[in-house]
């Protein structure tokens, strides 16, 4: 292997993790306050949402597929448990059970659609964001939900976020310094878990990759593909509800105007992951330190007091780069080799 | 007749392997030169140099005299060596009208920024006179049969008034009607004076048309033929090699029934037929492109069901709707074309391997154990003679005769019932050749094969029996014993065939 051939490799396998410690010691330098413990909550509680979205992307990415519909489904889980808990005035068990079951359901539609209505992903899962965008204000008639709220019928809702459902959101476990790791973040860790374990070692993760790498040799080897496929939308659904959950939980109210950047942030965490570790496909743990990139590079910039709309910009600089990293050069050292 | 184009020496190697080996062919102008060889015989690493797709490692051409070394297709269409590939709709824009198509090298090299239809349209028009196509010049090619599309792609080439003119296998996708006003417009070309390669395995185009034949084998000119009337059974001989094939065969003792099928009826139009396959043997289905071995392989495989007919595996009830019910019965095939039906590009070698049996190899919690993965991986290496480091190598690191042997091997780790093997040659090298059909005999035993080729020397080195497919129905099952090449040929090669499905 030539000289060249080498530095690139290395550039490949970790170029990625050496921008994240530069662009740490850079924060660390240029904002003040970016090491401290509070900016560190910060960062893992946008993390934690985030992530657990990218997750779920990932599986989809995976079958070769794509889901834009996470940020809408993250949303409508978002309305929809605060609208059960105000309006409805039920427990937080069936708030969350059901916005589960919304998840895996929009999954399901954008399964079948694409399966066995031979829609395109993006376009799929595309309509299927407009449609939740959209469904999801109409009960309140574009209005936020939150206790006290007047309903369009002219009575006011009574319900009340429980204790215990904000907790999910808020809750910090001590962790050396005194509630510094959010519980959001424990539920990170586990599902990070779960989806590398499921994708690496069971046989149906091993399918799944090879449905994303040849669907037709995979069908003609005699694996389901389109159960895996719509699988893995549910997968995706279900997370993104999930991730809607807790960002209901942090937030207290049933908020519209909450989670436009999720879409954006997910998918950015889910492609940056393949660039990590040089692994050139979709990956949990790619994912995971994907997310985390994403959530130091917004905090970074929110103390160096950078404008909403830079950090867009630089988000998708970062991702088009990563991109890059991942389709342009492995693609070469896989025709080297 | 002076020659349009002479070849001396030509050489081309991919890797180790040596596609072309010292090729000298001259094309006289005004003469029909028909190319036959097998397939991987370097016919199309051939047709390729000559239109600029490839360089040669070595050797010369001349083209009416003048060096001629095409850097691009492009350079080659403007030298006037113009080629009709195989593929129809390689040819032609089909989201494009016929004008724009016809006139499409034209618009591509520049002019006008603008162009203007009225002029673009008369223009078009002359040069689909020229080949006798009439059809709207503002009509989409996506409408137009295959046969006018073809036209369409000829004429385009024609506009260039080419010096050498490339076949092929141009009626591939025609029907007999088709066909004729395809020969039609060679004859005229002929007579204008234009050197004419034809590439087929046809025998009723090859006589209907052919001046000379040059016949190819393992990237040699292994025949030439020139005097009339001309040797068809000495080209078919030199093209396959006949004598050149040292593979000795011992026809095994046939067992029990495994698989039968009857009233099988592959296409609506086609007739149904029977079919048997025992225990031991290798049966070695025997067709052209189009013949029905495609829809044979995806009706056994649960790919596509057959039109009507029963089969039975077993003695029981055979109906599988999807390729996971049909190897869950014990039935596996290899399918044909690697490259979009089998391999799996990002998976390594034993991923490859396992893939179809993955539930073999799992265990609790459907987790997969490695190291049963590793075990199967590196017995199938062994045993198919993959040339490779490990088993973590990725597949697209390996030659194509190699890849073959895992695509094949992946099917043969397991006990199947009936195992397909859909052109389990296309692509590889004669050694690897060799490897595959030796495996395919030495593990028969207790299982049916069926092997469907194309080509009948690669029948003649694994099959007990051969059966020749042609219109969709079997038409004739012997013996691989004192073959009559020459008849099965006919049977194979003798009658029009038709467009063919895709698996799947």
């Amino acid at each position: 292997m030539s000289v060249q051939a080498r530095l690139i490799d290395l550039a490949v396998k970790f170029g990625f993790l050496l921008l994240m410690a530069g662009m740490l010691v850079f924060f660390s330098v240029a904002a003040p306050g970016f090491l401290s413990p509070h900016s560190a909550v910060f960062v893992f509680q946008s993390v934690a949402i985030t992530g657990i979205l990218a997750l779920g992307v990932t599986a989809t990415l995976v079958v070769g597929g794509f889901d834009l519909s996470i940020g809408a489904v993250a949303t409508s889980a978002l309305m929809l448990s605060a609208y059960v808990m105000v309006v409805w005035e039920l427990s937080a068990g069936v708030a969350i059970a059901l916005c589960l079951l919304m998840g895996a359901f929009v999954g399901l539609v954008n399964g079948l659609l694409i399966v066995k209505g031979r829609v395109p992903d993006l376009l799929a899962t595309l309509g299927m964001m407009f449609l939740l965008i959209g469904l999801q204000r109409i009960p309140t008639q574009g209005r936020s939900i939150s206790s006290g709220m007047t309903l369009p019928d002219g009575t006011v809702a009574r319900g009340t976020f429980s204790e215990f459902f904000l907790m999910l959101g808020r809750h910090r476990i001590d962790f050396f310094i005194e509630r510094l790791i959010p519980l959001s973040v424990i539920f990170l860790l586990i599902v990070a878990v779960l989806v590398w374990v499921f994708l690496e070692f069971p046989r149906h993760g091993r399918l799944m990759y090879a449905i994303g790498s040849n669907a037709q040799a995979a069908e003609l080897a005699g694996v389901k593909v389109e159960r895996y496929k719509i699988a893995a939308y549910m997968i995706s659904g279900t997370l993104a509800s999930f991730g809607g959950v807790l960002l209901a939980a942090r937030l207290g109210r049933g908020d519209v105007a909450s989670g436009t950047n999720l879409l954006l942030d997910g998918v950015a965490a889910a492609l940056i992951g393949f660039a990590v570790l040089g692994a050139g496909k979709p990956n949990a743990f790619g994912t995971a330190i994907g997310a985390l990139f994403v959530g130091v590079l917004l905090q970074g910039m929110t103390m160096m007091n950078a404008p909403y709309y830079t950090q867009d910009f630089i988000k998708g600089a970062v991702l088009v780069v990563a991109l890059v990293f991942t389709f342009a050069f492995t693609a070469r050292g896989s025709r080297r080799a | 007749m002076p020659n349009a184009l002479e070849i001396r020496a030509m050489n081309k190697a991919f890797a180790s392997n040596r596609v072309l080996r010292g090729i000298d062919m001259d094309l006289p102008a005004g003469a029909i030169t028909v190319l036959m060889g097998a397939n991987g015989a370097g016919k199309s690493t051939l047709v390729k140099i000559m239109c600029g797709v490839q360089p040669a490692d070595g050797g010369t051409m001349q083209l009416a005299g003048r060096p001629y070394a095409p850097e691009t297709p492009r350079a080659a269409l403007e030298a006037g060596v113009v080629t009709v590939h195989q593929s129809i709709n390689d040819g032609v824009v089909v989201d494009l009208d016929v004008a724009s198509n016809l006139m499409l090298d034209r618009i591509s090299t520049g002019g006008q920024l603008f162009l203007r239809r009225r002029k673009l349209h008369a223009q078009a028009r002359e040069i689909a006179k020229a080949v006798g196509l009439v059809v709207p010049m503002g009509l989409p090619v996506a409408q137009l049969s295959l046969a006018d599309r073809q036209l369409v792609a000829i004429a385009r080439a024609l506009s260039h008034n080419p010096k050498v003119l490339i076949l092929d296998e141009p009626t591939s996708s025609l029907s007999d009607a088709e066909a004729r006003r395809l020969f039609a417009l060679i004859e005229k070309l002929k007579a204008q004076g234009v050197a004419i390669l034809y590439i087929s395995h046809r025998m009723s185009d090859i006589r209907r048309l052919a001046d000379r034949i040059l016949c190819m084998r393992d990237g040699v000119i292994s025949g030439q033929f020139e005097e009339q009337p001309l040797d068809y059974a000495g080209a078919v001989r030199a093209m396959l090699g006949h004598e050149m094939t040292d593979v000795d065969i011992t026809l095994a003792t046939p067992g029990a029934p495994v698989f039968e099928a009857s009233g099988l009826k592959l296409r609506a139009t086609t007739k149904p037929f029977d079919m048997m396959l025992r225990a031991n043997e290798v049966v070695v289905v025997v067709g052209l492109v189009g013949s029905g071995k495609a829809q044979l392989a995806s009706a056994l495989f649960g790919v596509a069901p057959p039109v009507a007919g029963e089969m039975r595996l077993d003695g029981r009830a055979y109906a599988p709707r999807n390729p996971a019910q049909a190897i869950a019965q014990g039935v596996f095939m290899a399918a044909r074309d690697r490259r979009s039906n089998a391999v799996v590009p990002d998976f390594d070698i034993r991923r490859n391997f396992t893939l179809p049996f993955a539930r073999r190899h799992s265990k609790a919690a459907h987790m997969i154990s490695r190291r049963s993965e590793m075990h199967t991986a590196r017995r199938m290496i062994d045993e198919m003679g993959v040339k490779c480091q490990s088993p973590g190598d990725p597949i697209l690191s390996l030659s194509g005769g190699n890849q073959q042997k895992v695509m094949v091997g992946r099917w043969m780790a397991e006990e199947a019932r009936l195992l397909i093997l859909d052109e389990p040659f296309q692509g590889v090298d004669i050694q690897a050749r060799r490897d595959i059909g030796t495996r395919i005999r030495a593990q028969a035993e207790g299982r049916a094969t069926l092997v469907l080729v194309t080509e009948l020397d690669e029948a003649l080195e694994v099959a007990d029996r051969i059966v020749v497919i042609c219109e969709g129905t079997l038409v004739s099952d012997r013996p691989n014993r004192d073959i009559d090449v020459a008849a099965i040929m006919a049977e194979v090669a003798d009658t029009p065939a038709q467009p063919e499905g895709q698996v799947a």
